[in-house]
């Protein structure tokens, strides 16, 4: 007979420990999944991890885009992390990246061809307001009319998505670009680009964001009472109240601040890496971040690794697309298998496993 | 307005409204047991390419929804698992189970895109499809429309009327006193998670059979999110919730006939009706939080353990 006893505490080192186990997990079951769409399971499994760092043919490339890839996860992660904490389940960061880029590209486009300095601090600022705006809807009708976040957020990401579409085949195309769909290439205009600062290690401005934000999210949890107070909520709803903690106001910051990082994240990839505002700008960053949070424990140096691995299961997957034909949406099935996983041994940081017949205390 | 007929309108109405009112009725016992399961979106997406591949291999669109009803269970045997066994956070599982399906379903759909499904025959129901006008409209459906309806009346009967439904809502109510009167919590509400799977699987395929009819990527697109609303606005009872699909589908047939008849409102204002109204009618009915307290199981998301 196996039973469950809840541990008084979670235990320190399972905390650490499961979200290794799980990827363990998720390589051996997509190694499996990778075997019955009639792959080498090994050679597909060191194609996403291992190649695109260290293989002598690849790996000029692929190193620098892992930092690409990991900036916008890793901003987005921190923000909903913040949220996910005090139990504000802010699942539409997507739409909030999306119209992040929107807002930001927005008022880039309308001071076109301006080579003010100022230009791409004004549009930053306006990608983190287009993000902190939207997610202030749900924000709004939760602590107004008690409307539950999670669906208000995650519809406003097909609203969102609509936006997207209309503004990429109508106010904001090229109006240089021969009709067809798509913004002006800020990476062709230098006061609006955001361009790799260093050659060779893909890190741009959205990546030193992320940093930025990671460490301010350890000092805040660490040191500020926004963060206590963020983890009272989390942990102790009914103390945290009595502590005078309160709860419409978290939401509306947790919520603010994730949208503002979500649409910050949005402003960098459209003025860098995407280069403009097209149809399938919305990337899924958004979504994958979810698990990037999750993979991290919620802890700010944990969603910086967390951020990386995921980054390397999209260069990765992409190497195995193109070398071994495995097609795109595996990774993606690969990607969620790997919440399933970190979800599944989560409980044994949370619960004792006990054999044979309990004992009465 | 022209170009647009009353009937025709009202009998496309009454099949868009049928994938999101075989969603939401699965997971309104889903949640009346006490669990939420926010993965309706993954296991309709599953259901739809389960139902489509099952289709279009055996070219029997019967087998096809019995495949989808598996194949979301299947998927939602996942959620079960990890909620009830492994006692995991229903929301994040919930999430997961939503991103697997999307890839997951992309995955096998590779070989099905661009293909047509074997075609889903109406239900012959003689002289009533030749009546004028409510022939059309209410009476020339494939058997699933009606399937839809009738489920919404058992359910509605199984927990009113039986006592298995009243234990179902005593182990959502209180998870503690149903175990405590040895009712077997984790059993009954695995069932419940199953059915919900089933029954948001059959909705998917629904979409991919009958109502698009074909495969494409995310072709769900937001409709498990939707039927989540659905259950709120219904206030958990069937009724109620057919009644909010069959608005819902009003409205999202609607916008599309004013798209076709080119009317003069953008078409990203007409597309992002459905899921605006969706908001605004969370917001009137969560604005009262006595009657959402009152309708709401009682122990919907926590998480069940037995302490002895």
């Amino acid at each position: 007979m196996i039973a469950l006893e809840k541990r008084p505490t979670p235990s320190r080192a399972w905390t650490v420990l499961t979200p290794l186990v799980a990827v363990l997990a998720t390589m051996v079951a997509g190694g499996l999944m990778f075997a019955a769409l009639g792959k080498d399971p090994f050679e597909a499994i060191r194609t996403i991890f291992y190649d695109p760092l260290f293989n002598a043919q690849f790996a000029s490339y692929s190193r620098p885009q892992l930092l690409v890839k990991a900036g916008p996860l890793i901003l987005i992660a921190i923000g909903l992390s913040l949220g996910f904490r005090a139990g504000v389940w802010n699942i539409g960061a997507e739409g909030q990246y999306i119209m992040g880029a929107l807002c930001g590209a927005g008022v880039g486009l309308a001071l076109y061809p301006s080579d003010s300095v100022l230009l791409f601090p004004a549009m930053v600022i306006a990608g983190a307001f287009g993000g902190w705006a939207w997610a202030m809807i749900p924000a709004i009708l939760k602590t107004r009319f008690n409307t539950n976040e999670i669906l208000v957020s995650l519809l406003l990401v097909y609203v969102a998505e609509q936006f997207l579409a209309s503004a990429a085949l109508g106010v904001m195309r090229n109006p240089e670009g021969g009709g067809f769909p798509g913004s002006r290439n800020f990476q062709q205009w230098p006061a609006a680009a955001n361009p790799e600062l260093i050659a060779g290690t893909g890190m741009h401005w959205g990546v030193v964001a992320a940093f930025v934000a990671v460490i301010a999210a350890y000092v805040l949890l660490a040191k500020h009472m926004l963060g206590f107070q963020i983890r009272l909520a989390g942990t102790a709803p009914r103390a945290a109240r009595f502590a005078g903690v309160n709860p419409a106001r978290l939401v509306v910051i947790c919520l603010g601040l994730s949208g503002a990082l979500a649409g910050a994240a949005g402003l960098f990839e459209v003025t860098g890496p995407a280069g403009q505002v097209s149809i399938d700008f919305g990337s899924g960053y958004g979504f994958t971040a979810i698990i990037v949070a999750f993979l991290g424990r919620l802890h700010p140096v944990g969603i910086l690794l967390a951020g990386l691995l995921m980054a390397l299961t999209y260069i990765g997957g992409e190497l195995a697309q193109f070398m071994l034909g495995i097609p795109a949406a595996a990774i993606q099935a690969f990607q969620g298998m790997l919440l399933f996983f970190l979800l599944a041994v989560d409980v044994l940081s949370n619960y004792r496993i006990r054999f044979g017949r309990r004992r009465i205390a | 307005m022209a170009g647009i007929s009353i009937d025709l309108l009202l009998a496309s109405l009454m099949v868009a409204a049928t994938p999101i009112l075989f969603a939401a009725l699965g997971e309104m016992i889903v949640e009346k047991s006490g669990v939420l399961n926010l993965g309706v979106e993954g296991m309709m997406i599953v259901g739809a390419i389960c139902g489509f591949a099952t289709a279009v291999e055996t070219g029997s669109p019967t087998l096809g929804f019995v495949g989808a009803a598996l194949g979301g269970a299947g998927l939602s045997l996942v959620f079960a698992f990890l909620t009830q066994g492994l006692l995991s956070n229903q929301v994040a599982t919930g999430l997961a189970l939503t991103l697997f399906g999307l890839g997951f379903s992309a995955l096998i759909g590779q070989g099905y895109v661009g293909i047509k499904p074997p075609a889903t025959p109406s239900l012959d129901l003689g002289s009533l499809s030749d009546l004028p006008f409510v022939g059309r409209v209410l009476f020339s459906h494939d058997p699933l429309v009606y399937l839809g309806l009738a489920m919404t009346a058992a359910i509605w009967a199984f927990l009113r009327f039986t006592r298995a439904g009243l234990i179902l809502r005593a182990v959502g109510e209180s998870h503690d006193a149903a175990h405590a009167l040895g009712y077997k919590v984790v059993r009954i509400r695995t069932a419940a998670i199953l059915f919900g799977g089933a029954m948001a699987g059959v909705g998917g395929a629904y979409l991919s059979l009958v109502r698009v009819p074909q495969w494409t990527e995310g072709m769900t697109a937001g409709a498990g999110w939707i039927a989540l609303a659905l259950v709120v606005f219904g206030a958990w009872r069937p009724g109620r919730v057919a009644l909010g699909a069959y608005l819902f589908g009003g409205i999202t047939v609607l916008q599309l006939n004013l798209q076709a008849a080119g009317v003069a409102v953008p078409v990203a204002l007409l597309s992002i009706s459905p899921y605006l109204v969706t908001i605004l009618v969370l917001v009137v009915m969560s604005s009262d939080r006595r009657r959402v307290a009152m309708n709401a199981p009682a122990s919907l998301g926590r998480v069940f353990h037995a302490a002895a």
